[in-house]
C-alpha cells in the first residue's frame, strides 16, 4: 500500500511536469485530487485496514496529498503568470477603436428642467399638482380679479375656444395661476403646492416669443405667512437653481391677483451685474413674477383674507435652460431638431 | 412712458444721479426700461446767433451765412429756407457729431466746399440734432438763448423711457412720476400754479354740456377760449413732446397733449364754430351713424360707442379720437377744450370696435378718475392763454353725475406686520402714505389709522393696497427673509391620480431614454390635416375641438392624439439622421366630451359646454437601422419585435407582464398590429404604422409605433408586483425543438408548456424555416428550464414531464419533436 501510494506521487510529479496549460492541469487535478482519484479512494478505504497499518497509510496519504495540493497552487500560478505574459504581446486591443454603439436617448431640455424645479420646491414641503390646459375664462381671469374689459387681460394674448367673452368661455390657460383657486376651492389651509405645465399665448412667435410653453405656478396658503416669507422660499429656490454666487433681487411689480407684488430677478449669468446684452444692460434677468394672494382672491374661495394669507408665484420655465446654456431663441424648443434636442 | 428729466426737474428736485433715480424707481415698481441722454453728442455744436446772409455765389438755393458764435465769427453754406439775420441758432464746428438727414446715423461733421465755397460748419435742424424728425428748416432757438454756450448745456436733457403698470395709470403722467419720486426720495413737489385772468362774459352764453349717458361718461369739464391766434409751439414745448415721442402739431394741439403728459388727462380741443347749436351732447352712438375722424378715414359707430355730439352729429369719438369736421385749424379763432372721465369698459369696447388705440384712450382704458378734469382743464386753458393769446370765458362747465366720495380705508401697524413680515410703527406709515399723497387720520389707538384715498389713485382700495405702497416706498430689499414655519399639509396629493400619473411619467421617461429613445414635446395645438392623415382612409375618429382664433392652420385643433406631432417630428429628423431614430413623447390629448355640441358651434348652448377629456398618453415610434454605423456591423432594420421588446421591457420594468393579441387600430398595418394587454386589460396598441399613413407624412423606412394610455397603465401596476423566494433547488435545462405548423402561434406553444408546474422559464432561441421542415411548417427552438420549489428534480421525473408535455404538444397543437 504504501509503496503504490510513493509511485502514485512519482507518478503525479512526472506528470504535472508536462503540463503546459490550465485544462490538463484541471484534467490532472481531477486524477490525482478528485473524487475518484486512487488517492481519495485510498484515504477512504483506510477503516478496513488494521489500526497500525492505518495510522502509517492515513500519515503518508495525507502527507503526499497535501504536497500534491500545494505544488498543484503553484502551477496554476505559474501557468496564469505564463499565459497573462503572453496575451500581454499577443493580444492587446487598439484600445482607440470605437465601443459598441448602443441608442442614447435624453429627456427633452423642458422636462429635464422641471424636474429641478419640482425637487427644489418639493424638498420645501410644497406638493406637486396639474391642471387642465383647456380652462374656464373665469378661472383663468374673473377669480384672479379680471374680470372682463380689465386692462391686465392685455398683457395675455388668449387662444379661445369659444367666441363670445364671458366667464363660461372656454380657452386655453394664458398661465398657470388658475389652478391657485381650483387648488383653494377644494383644499383648506395649510396648502402648499406647486403646479407644472403648459400656458398659451395668442402672439406671433419670434425669437423671445412662443404660442405654447411651460410654467410653473407655486402656492402656499396659512395663518401668519408674510412677504418675508415669499422672500425667504424664492431666494433659496434662486440660489438651487442659479448657483450660490447669484444675486437676488426683489422689485415692486403688478399682477392683478397679488398684493404686494414682486418681480424677482437674478443678477445677469452672463455679466454678473455689470450690464451687457443678455439682460439689456441692467444687469438683472427677470426670473419670477409673485406676490401675497390679494384678499379678493382669497375672500373668493372662502378662505378668511383677515386670518389667513399666502403667497404665490410663477415662472417661465424655459428661460432657464436659456439662460444656463445661451440657447438664443424659445423656438427651438418645440420645434424638435434632434440636432437640437440632443445637447442636452 | 418717457419722461424727460428737465420736465420731472419743475415739479421736484432730483439730487440722485440719472442711475440711482432710475434704481429707486425701478425698485419701487415703475420699472425703468432705458435711459435715453438728448443732446449727448453735441460737444462741438455752440448757440450762434445770425449775423449776416449774402447769396452763393454758384447756387441760387443757398445762402452764405456768418455766424457769431462768441468767440469768433464763422462763416457758412446754409440751404435752410427759414434762416435770417438775427436768429439764435445751433452752430455745429468740423467734428461734430449729428445725425445724417437721409440715413439717420450719426456721422462727423467733415470739412466740405460747397459748390466752390468752403463752409466751416453748419446751422442744424432739429433732426440733425436727434432732437426730433423736423428737418423742413433749421432750429431757431428763442431770442434770449446765450450766445457761445454749449447747445447740450441749453438744451441738453437725459429722457427716461419707464414701464408703467397697467394699475398705475396716474403715472403715465410726468406730476405723476414726480410725486413718486417726491415720496422715494423725501423731497417736496412743486405743481405748477394756475390762475389766469378770466373776461366778463360766462361760458354759459357760450355752450351748455348734456350728459345723455351718465353710466358712461361720470364727468364732463369744459373751458372756452376766444380770440387766439394759431401758430407754432414754442422750442421748450417742442422739445417735451418729441421727449415723449409726440409730433407737435400747433400751439393749441400742443398744449392739449402737453397738459394730458403733464397730468396723465386727456384734453380735445373743438374749434367752437365748428360746433352746432352751442350745445354738446354726451351720448351712444346710434347703430349706423358714420364719422370721419381727425385720421381721415370714415369710421362705423355702433350703439356701443360713446360719442361726443353737437345738436345734429357726432363731433369726435370719446376719449379715443377727434373727428375732421370739428378739428382745430389755422383758422380757428375760439376754442372749446374738454377735459371728462369716461367708463373704462366703453372705451376699451370702442377700442376694440374700431381697431383703433389714441394716446387718450390708452390712459381711459387703465382707468381714470373722475375726480381729476379739472385741475388739468384750468392748466391748459392756462398755457392756450400764454401760448395762443386770447381771452377765457368766465368759469368752467363741470356736469358731474358720478360723484363719489374719497375711499377711505383702514389700515393697523398689526396688518402691515402680518403681511409684509415688517414691523413699521404708525407715525413712518403716515409719513410715507402722505408723501405719497394719502390723508391719514390716527384713531383712538395709536396703532391704527384711517386713510383717505387720493383721487388719482383708483388702485387702492383695500389694506394690502397700502401695505404695497408702504413697503415699495420702504424698499423691498428692507423687508428679512424668513422660511416658511407653517405646519406642512397633508401628503394627500401625491396619492391622487395625477400625482401618480406624473410620477410615472418620470420613470416611463427614465427607461425610455435608457432604451435609447429620445424625448421630444410637440405642441398641444395641430392641423386638422394632420389629424386626418393619422387614418388611412383620412377620416377623423374623434372630432377635435377647434380654437376660436387660431394663429395659423398648423395650430389650429386641440391634438386628439400624440401620433402626428410625433410623425412629423420624425419625418423631419429623418432628413439628417444616418442611423435609426427613437423617439417618445408623454403629454396630454384632448378629447371633447360632446362631440356633438362641438360640431354645431353655432348653435352652441352655454348648458351644453364643457371642458375637454384631458388624457396622459405615451407615445413612441422606432425606425430605421437599429444600430449606428460602426465597425462591428449590424445592418438590421428595427422591426415589429424590436417595439415590442421595447413594450415587454418598460412594463416589466414596472412589474407588469404584458400579453399580446390581435387589434383593429386603423392607423395601424393590418398585419402587423397588437393590443398591449395588461393584467387582463387593454393598455394600448403597438404595431408598424399604416404605410399609406407614413405616404401621408412622407416618412421613409417602415415606421413601429407603440401607444399607451397611462391612466389605464396606472390601474395596472397597482398591487402589480408580488414577492417569490429565491428557488433553493437547482434547476435542469432542455432544449427542444418543434416542428409545427405555420398557424400555430408561438403563444398557444408556450402557454402549453407552461400548463406544467415544474417549467419555470420558457425562452424561444430559435425560428427556423428551410431546408429538412416541411412547406407550411415551421420549426421553434426552445428551451424549457425546470425547477422546483420543494425538492432537487431528477433527471427521470424531468423526462416523464417533458414526455407528458411533448404528447400534449403533439395531441392540441400537431408538434413533433425535429428529428
Amino acid at each position: 500500500m504504501l509503496e503504490h501510494l510513493k509511485d502514485l506521487h512519482a507518478q503525479a510529479l512526472e506528470e504535472l511536469n508536462r503540463i503546459d496549460n490550465p485544462r490538463e492541469l484541471e484534467l490532472w487535478r481531477v486524477q490525482y485530487l478528485g473524487k475518484k482519484s486512487s488517492l481519495t479512494q485510498s484515504l477512504r478505504s483506510l477503516a478496513a485496514l488494521p489500526l497500525e497499518e492505518r495510522r502509517e497509510v492515513g500519515a503518508q496519504a495525507n502527507e503526499i496529498k497535501t504536497a500534491l495540493e500545494s505544488i498543484l497552487a503553484e502551477k496554476q500560478r505559474l501557468l496564469q503568470e505564463t499565459f497573462l505574459s503572453s496575451s500581454r504581446e499577443s493580444g492587446t486591443l487598439d484600445v482607440t477603436l470605437p465601443g459598441r454603439p448602443l441608442p442614447t436617448g435624453r429627456t427633452h431640455p423642458t422636462t429635464q428642467i422641471l424636474e429641478e424645479i419640482c425637487d427644489a420646491f418639493k424638498s420645501m414641503g410644497f406638493q406637486v399638482i396639474e391642471g387642465p390646459d383647456v380652462e374656464w375664462d373665469y378661472y383663468n381671469f374673473e377669480a384672479l380679479n379680471m374680470p372682463q374689459h380689465h386692462p391686465a387681460r392685455d398683457m395675455m394674448a388668449t387662444f379661445w375656444v369659444d367666441t363670445g367673452v364671458s366667464g363660461k368661455a372656454r380657452l386655453l390657460r394664458t398661465h398657470t395661476s388658475p389652478m391657485q383657486i381650483r387648488l383653494m376651492e377644494k383644499e383648506r389651509p395649510p396648502i402648499r403646492a406647486i403646479v407644472p405645465g403648459r400656458v398659451y399665448r395668442y402672439e406671433a412667435t419670434d425669437a423671445t416669443h412662443e404660442s405654447m410653453f411651460y410654467q410653473v405656478e407655486g402656492l402656499a396658503v396659512d395663518k401668519g405667512i408674510t412677504l418675508a416669507d415669499l422672500k425667504g422660499t424664492l431666494f433659496d429656490f434662486c440660489r438651487c437653481i442659479f448657483g450660490e454666487e447669484r444675486k437676488v433681487r426683489f422689485r415692486c411689480d403688478y399682477f392683478p391677483f397679488v398684493e404686494p407684488g414682486v418681480e424677482v430677478a437674478i443678477s445677469c449669468l452672463a455679466c454678473s451685474g455689470t450690464g451687457c446684452r443678455l439682460c439689456g444692460n441692467s444687469g438683472w434677468i427677470e426670473i419670477l413674477g409673485a406676490g401675497m394672494v390679494h384678499p379678493d382672491v382669497l375672500a373668493r374661495v372662502d378662505i378668511d383674507p383677515g386670518i389667513y394669507s399666502g403667497f404665490a408665484f410663477g415662472m417661465g420655465v424655459e428661460r432657464i435652460p436659456m439662460l444656463r446654456y445661451g440657447i438664443d431663441d424659445i423656438r427651438l424648443f418645440y420645434g424638435n431638431d434632434l440636432r437640437f434636442l440632443r445637447q442636452f | 412712458m418717457k419722461v424727460s428729466l428737465k420736465w420731472l426737474k419743475d415739479y421736484v428736485d432730483i439730487r440722485l444721479t440719472v442711475g440711482e433715480l432710475a434704481e429707486r424707481l425701478t425698485m419701487a415698481g415703475l420699472e425703468v426700461r432705458g435711459i435715453e441722454p438728448v443732446g449727448g453728442t453735441w460737444d462741438s455744436v455752440i448757440i450762434g446767433e445770425v449775423v449776416g446772409l449774402g447769396p452763393h455765389p454758384n447756387a441760387d438755393r443757398l445762402k452764405l451765412a456768418t455766424v457769431n458764435v462768441g468767440t469768433e465769427q464763422v462763416s457758412t453754406v446754409c440751404g435752410a429756407p427759414n434762416i435770417n439775420v438775427g436768429q439764435r441758432v445751433a452752430f455745429a464746428h468740423i467734428g461734430a457729431r449729428l445725425v445724417d438727414s437721409h440715413t439717420g446715423a450719426v456721422v462727423v461733421l467733415k470739412p466740405a466746399e460747397i459748390r466752390g465755397v468752403a463752409s466751416e460748419g453748419m446751422v442744424c435742424s432739429e433732426k440733425e440734432l436727434g432732437i426730433s424728425e423736423s428737418h423742413e428748416g433749421i432750429l431757431v432757438l428763442p431770442p434770449d438763448a446765450p450766445i457761445g454756450v454749449p447747445l447740450a448745456a441749453y438744451l441738453g436733457d437725459v429722457v427716461l423711457d419707464l414701464e408703467i403698470t397697467p394699475n398705475r395709470p396716474d403715472c403715465l403722467s410726468v406730476t405723476g412720476i414726480a410725486r413718486e419720486i417726491a415720496a422715494l426720495t423725501g423731497e417736496t413737489l412743486h405743481l405748477p400754479e394756475i390762475h389766469y385772468e378770466e373776461a366778463e362774459k360766462s361760458i354759459d352764453s357760450f355752450a351748455s354740456v348734456d350728459i345723455a349717458d351718465p353710466d358712461l361718461c361720470p364727468r364732463y369739464c369744459a373751458s372756452l377760449v376766444t380770440g387766439i391766434k394759431i401758430g407754432p409751439s414754442p422750442i421748450w414745448l417742442r422739445q417735451r413732446l418729441n421727449s415723449y415721442g409726440m409730433r407737435p402739431i400747433n400751439n393749441v394741439v400742443d398744449v392739449t397733449n402737453y397738459v394730458m403728459l403733464e397730468y396723465g388727462q386727456p384734453l380735445h380741443a373743438f374749434d367752437y364754430h365748428k360746433l352746432r347749436g352751442r350745445q354738446i351732447i354726451v351720448r351712444r352712438a346710434v347703430d349706423g351713424e358714420t364719422m370721419t375722424t381727425l385720421d381721415g378715414s370714415q369710421r362705423a359707430l355702433y350703439s356701443e360707442t360713446l360719442v361726443i355730439a353737437d345738436k345734429e352729429r357726432a363731433v369726435a369719438v370719446a376719449g379715443i379720437m377727434g373727428g375732421l369736421d370739428s378739428e382745430v385749424t389755422d383758422k380757428t379763432d375760439t376754442i372749446l377744450l374738454e377735459s371728462a372721465n369716461f367708463n373704462q369698459a366703453a372705451i376699451r369696447r370702442g377700442c376694440g370696435r374700431l381697431q383703433f388705440q389714441s394716446e387718450a384712450s390708452i390712459r381711459f382704458d387703465k382707468g381714470l378718475n373722475a375726480g381729476l378734469p379739472v385741475l388739468p382743464l384750468k392748466r391748459a386753458t392756462q398755457l392756450l392763454l400764454q401760448l395762443a393769446g386770447g381771452k377765457a370765458a368766465k368759469g368752467i362747465i363741470d356736469i358731474y353725475p358720478g360723484k363719489s366720495e374719497p375711499k377711505l380705508v383702514s389700515l393697523s401697524t398689526r396688518e402691515v406686520k402680518r403681511l409684509s413680515g415688517l414691523k413699521i410703527n404708525i407715525d413712518e406709515i403716515t409719513e410715507v402714505l402722505t408723501a405719497l399723497g394719502f390723508e391719514c387720520q390716527e384713531s383712538d389707538s395709536r396703532s391704527q389709522i384711517s386713510v383717505s384715498v387720493p383721487y388719482w389713485r383708483s388702485d387702492i382700495r383695500c389694506a394690502a393696497d397700502l401695505v404695497e405702497e408702504l413697503v415699495r416706498i420702504i424698499g423691498y430689499e428692507k423687508i428679512p427673509m424668513t422660511r416658511l414655519g407653517s405646519p406642512l399639509p397633508a401628503q394627500k396629493s401625491r396619492l391622487s391620480p395625477t400625482a401618480r400619473q406624473s410620477n410615472l411619467r418620470e420613470r416611463l421617461g427614465n427607461i425610455l431614454t435608457g432604451l435609447g429613445f429620445q424625448e421630444i414635446l410637440t405642441y398641444s395645438l395641430v392641423s386638422l390635416e394632420k389629424l386626418q392623415k393619422l387614418s388611412p382612409k383620412l377620416e377623423l375618429t374623434i372630432p377635435p375641438l377647434k380654437v376660436a382664433n387660431p394663429m395659423t392652420r398648423e395650430q389650429e385643433y386641440l391634438r386628439t392624439s400624440l401620433r402626428a406631432g410625433l410623425l412629423a417630428t420624425l419625418a423631419y429628423n429623418q432628413k439628417f439622421e444616418q442611423a435609426g431614430v427613437r423617439l417618445f413623447e408623454i403629454g396630454k390629448i384632448f378629447l371633447p366630451q360632446h362631440p356633438h355640441v362641438i360640431a354645431s358651434e353655432a348653435k352652441q348652448s352655454e348648458k351644453g359646454k364643457e371642458l375637454p377629456q384631458e388624457k396622459k398618453m405615451l407615445c413612441a415610434v422606432l425606425s430605421g437601422a437599429r444600430a449606428e454605423l460602426s465597425w462591428q456591423p449590424d445592418k438590421e432594420l428595427l422591426d415589429f419585435f424590436d417595439a415590442k421588446g421595447v413594450v415587454e421591457n418598460f412594463l416589466g420594468q414596472l412589474g407588469l407582464k404584458a400579453s399580446f393579441e390581435n387589434s383593429d387600430d386603423e392607423g395601424l398595418f393590418p398585419a402587423r398590429r397588437a393590443n398591449i394587454i395588461a393584467t387582463d386589460d387593454k393598455v394600448g396598441v403597438l404595431g408598424e404604422l399604416h404605410p399609406r399613413v407614413a405616404q401621408a407624412f412622407e416618412l421613409s423606412n417602415t415606421v413601429y409605433l407603440i401607444e399607451i394610455d397611462l391612466e389605464k397603465l396606472l390601474t395596472r401596476i397597482a398591487g402589480a408586483r408580488g414577492y417569490q423566494s429565491i428557488p433553493r433547488f437547482p434547476s435542469v435545462i432542455r432544449d427542444i425543438a418543434l416542428v409545427i405548423d405555420e398557424q400555430v402561434s408561438y403563444r398557444a406553444v408556450e402557454q402549453a408548456i407552461q400548463s406544467f408546474s415544474l417549467v419555470a422559464k420558457v425562452t424561444l432561441f430559435d425560428l427556423y424555416r428551410g431546408e429538412q421542415i416541411p412547406e407550411g411548417k415551421k420549426s421553434f427552438a426552445i428551451r424549457i428550464i425546470y425547477q422546483s420549489p420543494s425538492h432537487t428534480l431528477t433527471d427521470e421525473g424531468v423526462d416523464r414531464t417533458q414526455e407528458q408535455m411533448l404528447a400534449r404538444l403533439q395531441k392540441e397543437l400537431g408538434a413533433t419533436l425535429r428529428s
